[in-house]
């Protein structure tokens, strides 16, 4: 069964920068306010599967050439070494780190390791969550 | 110096690099770039040396979680630095041999990438002070082991050796770990150093003997002590280099290394003294006794390692007479016998990887390791042939090698065994009659390999000499037993004195000379006999091996094992079918009967029905509003005839509860819920295509009924739970903590405060647990759908 689906897919291509936009900001904007590497990676993974409804899987495979699963496992990989990179100086495991960098005409820009952990948490949700979706509606 | 941390943790950083840099390496360089890891260690560790000498012991730490009292703590003394040389600089040579003995291979970033992690965990376990690090870097050893044994996973018989090792393996780790955590119920440490400090509490406790069986449980299974060893054999499947490495050389001594260092702690009483040099004793002759019947060179190999591990662990137990400390037995005697145990590892660490080595190149030259088939290769191959004789003669125990240094001690300590008793009496005839077979079979080695007749028609190709890399190694092993023999005094001086001294803290001893003639006594003796019976055997093999035929099969450990296995599936599938009725909603009853159960039943045995509503906030419209969207959408599911509806409306119910959370300003649930809520709603619809047609609700009236005093139940406990949480405290708020995270986590949104900092620990090893589930489910989705697609086929 063929659907038209014009208006879904054009509207996907405008939303889907909107979505990812916001994802990022949710992201960003965690330490402070809400958001977060789980939030933002749901946001982005929930954006990828709009592509996944609108268009059919194999136009999404050739678009993002990225195997998610190993986002994941990448994802695995950077959680557990933000908590190893604590041991440089001389902290117990998964201490995190914080740096106020000032910003030339006033205002300071807050820097710190948990947003590695967050990117971490942030990979494994979105390769997950895309990987299960894709490999459930691949197999309809 | 090169902080011991950083050694132990190279290993791992480099075959991480590899696994990344993979591709941009050619297979046929990459040995050459592992064989700087192992190098450079061996470089660095020796740098320790003259320090370790002198008895320091030099101490690092790094926290891990402190909260727990676990810390990476290395230390570094003699008996540490012995194994991480022997690690190191077998680790070398072995790699240099694999360069040539894996050159056609392929998948070998693999190999290296295993090869590596071995090299770090082992030397983890060699200088971590804390046992549950112990632990962990003990199980990665068998992991590696696991991996390796099944390089070549193709072959039915790799695989099974593979899973046999890890089974057996882990399965005396866990008992290992069970020792330690009673040790630490007792000392409230899990520091080897400081848990040392503590004997006299350790001793008087009920849990002493628990915990010395299940160390001694870990250290047998990895040792391949009687009758654990049947793993040994089969992990013969893997590639020459590695059986070579970790199943000659290091990884089956860790056992010892064990054994050794948890002496002072369990020695001294009769129960280790029989366990380890008994078990020791058994393992020592049962292996000798089978390594006659093989007829591969790899499984002789084998066994006799089997045997060789047990003549080591039968010292440690005599030796272990010397922790006794009440006077009657002289302390110095028996600690010579500790001292023979670590000669005797060294040793057999040298000549035992030679002749692994010896044993790949005979099986690449001449296409097979079939005794039946060798033989006459004296001619074609002289070089391997000499490296194959000073591995054997040095292993039968026959001078000018080391291996007849420490037999002569063995023989002396075993005399030494006989002076405690009566019973004793067995530790020197068995030992001469092991080691009569010990020389046979190592003259099987030489002689039946070497020479005889040459039969070209039963080989595939002609043998030719190996190539000068693959020879350098056991030239190399070959010279430094010529070389120990010579001056096994300066390795006593180094090593070995030192590292007897950290196996026994606190005891002054006296510096132990190795003689190389004692003169005409019992030991020499023992020798001739060795010699005399052996030939013998060697001589009558034919009539010996009918011996074998007397063994019924039945009474195997290895039919036990296998038979074990199979039951504990037939059970395990048994026990799991009984409720994995593939029936939803038996599943949604078995989760909603324990929430019923166990929180229900908590609620109501700590009497948590504390229902007040004094101190609510007056009620909203739009609340109210919300609630009655949400009991309306949730009524409708029940009557919903179709399934897309009853998603819709499920969905309903979840994005009220995203606004709740906005009302009540919780934005960070609000967001997730919402975000949680669009992606279930997605998977519902995406895997609404397989689910079938909503059935029809003239159901049984008696099975509804249970159903909905289910459903009615699970409500209450959920709201009696909901408002026990305002009122019911079972323990002290902790949120008072939070409120002031500014602070401590430089972020002010609590929650992600809480996630990505206060207990990041839990984030990460639930970050974990989402890979592992999302790769489940691929995994299933995938196998089921190829499943699918093969039965459309058919």
């Amino acid at each position: 069964m063929k659907i038209n689906d014009v208006i879904l897919r054009a509207a996907a291509k405008l939303v889907i920068f909107i979505i990812l936009t916001f994802a990022i900001y949710l992201f960003v904007s965690g330490h402070d306010g809400p958001g977060g590497g789980f939030v933002g990676g749901l946001a982005v993974a929930s954006g990828l599967i709009l592509l996944l409804l609108s268009f059919d899987i194999e136009t999404i495979e050739k678009g993002i050439p990225v195997d998610f699963k190993l986002v994941a496992a990448i994802g695995a990989l950077i959680v557990i070494s933000a908590g190893v990179g604590s041991w440089i100086s001389g902290d117990s495991f998964l201490t995190m780190g914080l740096m106020y960098i000032p910003i030339p005409g006033g205002g300071e820009f807050k820097l710190s390791t948990v947003s590695i952990f967050e990117v971490g948490v942030a990979l494994v949700v979105i390769g997950v969550v895309v990987t299960v979706i894709s490999s459930i509606s691949k197999d309809v | 110096m090169i902080p011991i941390y950083l050694i132990t943790m190279f290993p791992f950083l480099a075959a991480l690099l590899v696994v990344l840099l993979r591709r941009l390496i050619s297979e046929r360089y990459i040995g050459w770039y592992i064989l700087i890891v192992p190098l450079s260690l061996f470089l660095a560790l020796c740098r320790y040396l003259p320090k370790a000498s002198g008895g320091e012991v030099h101490t690092e730490s790094l926290p891990w979680i402190p909260s727990f009292d676990i810390h990476f703590v290395v230390n570094t003394d003699s008996l540490s630095l012995l194994f991480g040389l022997l690690i190191t600089g077998i680790g070398s040579l072995v790699v240099l041999y694999s360069i040539y003995y894996m050159k056609n291979q392929k998948s070998l970033a693999l190999f290296y990438t295993y090869l590596l992690l071995f090299m770090g965990a082992m030397l983890g376990i060699a200088f971590s002070d804390n046992m549950l690090f112990l632990y962990v870097f003990w199980e990665l050893t068998s992991i590696a082991s696991f991996f390796l044994i099944a390089f070549w996973y193709e072959r039915k018989s790799s695989r099974y050796g593979a899973q046999k090792s890890l089974l057996i393996t882990v399965f005396g780790g866990i008992a290992m770990l069970a020792s330690f955590l009673l040790l630490h119920q007792i000392t409230g440490t899990f520091s080897i150093r400081e848990t040392m400090m503590q004997l006299d509490e350790i001793r008087s406790d009920v849990l002493f003997i628990p915990a010395m069986i299940l160390l001694l449980l870990g250290a047998f299974t990895k040792s391949a002590q009687f009758p654990f060893h049947i793993w040994l054999p089969d992990a013969m499947e893997a590639p020459t280099p590695v059986s070579s490495y970790l199943h000659s050389a290091t990884m089956v001594k860790a056992g010892i290394y064990l054994v050794a260092r948890f002496a002072v702690i369990f020695g001294g009483n009769d129960l280790w003294f029989w366990l380890v040099g008994g078990t020791g004793l058994l393992t020592m002759l049962w292996g000798a006794f089978i390594a006659l019947r093989q007829n591969d060179l790899k499984a002789l190999l084998a066994y006799s390692t089997i045997s060789q591990l047990g003549l080591i662990m039968c010292l440690l137990g005599v030796g272990s007479v010397a922790f006794a400390g009440n006077g009657v037995v002289h302390t110095e005697i028996y600690a010579a016998a500790l001292f023979a145990a670590l000669f005797h590892l060294i040793n057999h660490s040298t000549f035992k990887g030679s002749l692994f080595m010896v044993a790949g190149i005979i099986d690449l030259s001449a296409g097979t390791r079939d005794i039946r088939r060798l033989g006459g290769l004296f001619a074609l191959m002289p070089v391997t042939f000499l490296f194959a004789a000073i591995g054997s003669f040095s292993m039968a125990g026959l001078p000018p090698f080391n291996g007849f240094l420490s037999k002569e001690m063995f023989f002396s300590h075993a005399l030494d065994a006989a002076k405690l008793g009566q019973w004793q009496m067995i530790f020197p005839i068995l030992a001469v009659v092991a080691s009569m077979m010990t020389f046979a079979y190592s003259m099987i080695m030489v002689f039946k390999v070497f020479f005889g007749k040459y039969r070209r028609e039963q080989l595939d190709r002609t043998p030719v000499e190996a190539p000068l890399g693959m020879l350098l190694p056991p030239l190399i092993l070959s010279l430094s037993m010529l070389a120990i023999f010579i001056w096994p005094n300066r390795l006593a001086e180094y090593i070995i004195m030192p590292a007897l001294k950290n196996i026994m803290p606190g005891y002054d001893l006296a510096t132990i000379e190795i003689l190389h003639w004692h003169g005409w006594n019992t030991p020499l003796l023992m020798t001739f006999m060795t010699i005399g019976g052996g030939l013998v055997i060697f001589l009558l093999l034919k009539y010996w091996k009918k011996l074998y035929n007397l063994l019924p099969d039945v009474l195997s450990v290895d039919v036990l094992y296998r038979k074990s296995l199979s039951g504990i599936e037939n059970i395990g599938s048994g026990l799991t079918n009984l409720y994995m009725t593939e029936r939803l909603q038996h599943y949604v009853f078995y989760i909603y009967g324990m929430f019923i159960i166990f929180i229900g039943g908590m609620l109501f045995f700590e009497e948590g029905f504390l229902i007040d509503f004094s101190q609510d906030a007056p009620l909203e419209i739009y609340e109210l509003l919300l609630a009655v969207v949400m009991a309306s959408a949730g009524f409708s599911i029940l009557i919903a005839r179709t399934r897309l509806a009853a998603i819709i409306l499920n969905g309903v119910v979840g994005y009220s509860i995203a606004l709740f959370f906005v009302l009540f300003r919780a934005p960070d649930l609000a967001l997730t819920q919402l975000v949680v809520e669009t992606v279930t709603t997605v998977l519902f619809l995406g895997s609404f295509y397989f689910l079938p047609e909503l059935p029809s609700r003239k159901g049984k009236l008696k099975s509804k009924w249970f159903r909905a005093l289910v459903a009615v139940s699970v409500a209450i406990v959920f709201v009696m739970t909901a408002l026990a949480v305002k009122s019911f405290r079972q323990f002290e708020s902790i949120s008072s903590f939070f409120e002031e995270t500014e602070q401590p986590a430089g972020g002010s949104n609590i929650v992600n405060a809480i996630l990505g900092d206060f207990r990041a620990f839990d984030t990460m090893l639930e970050t974990i647990v989402l890979l592992t589930a999302g790769l489940g489910v691929y995994a299933i989705v995938k196998t089921t759908s190829k499943r699918r697609t093969r039965d459309e086929d058919q």
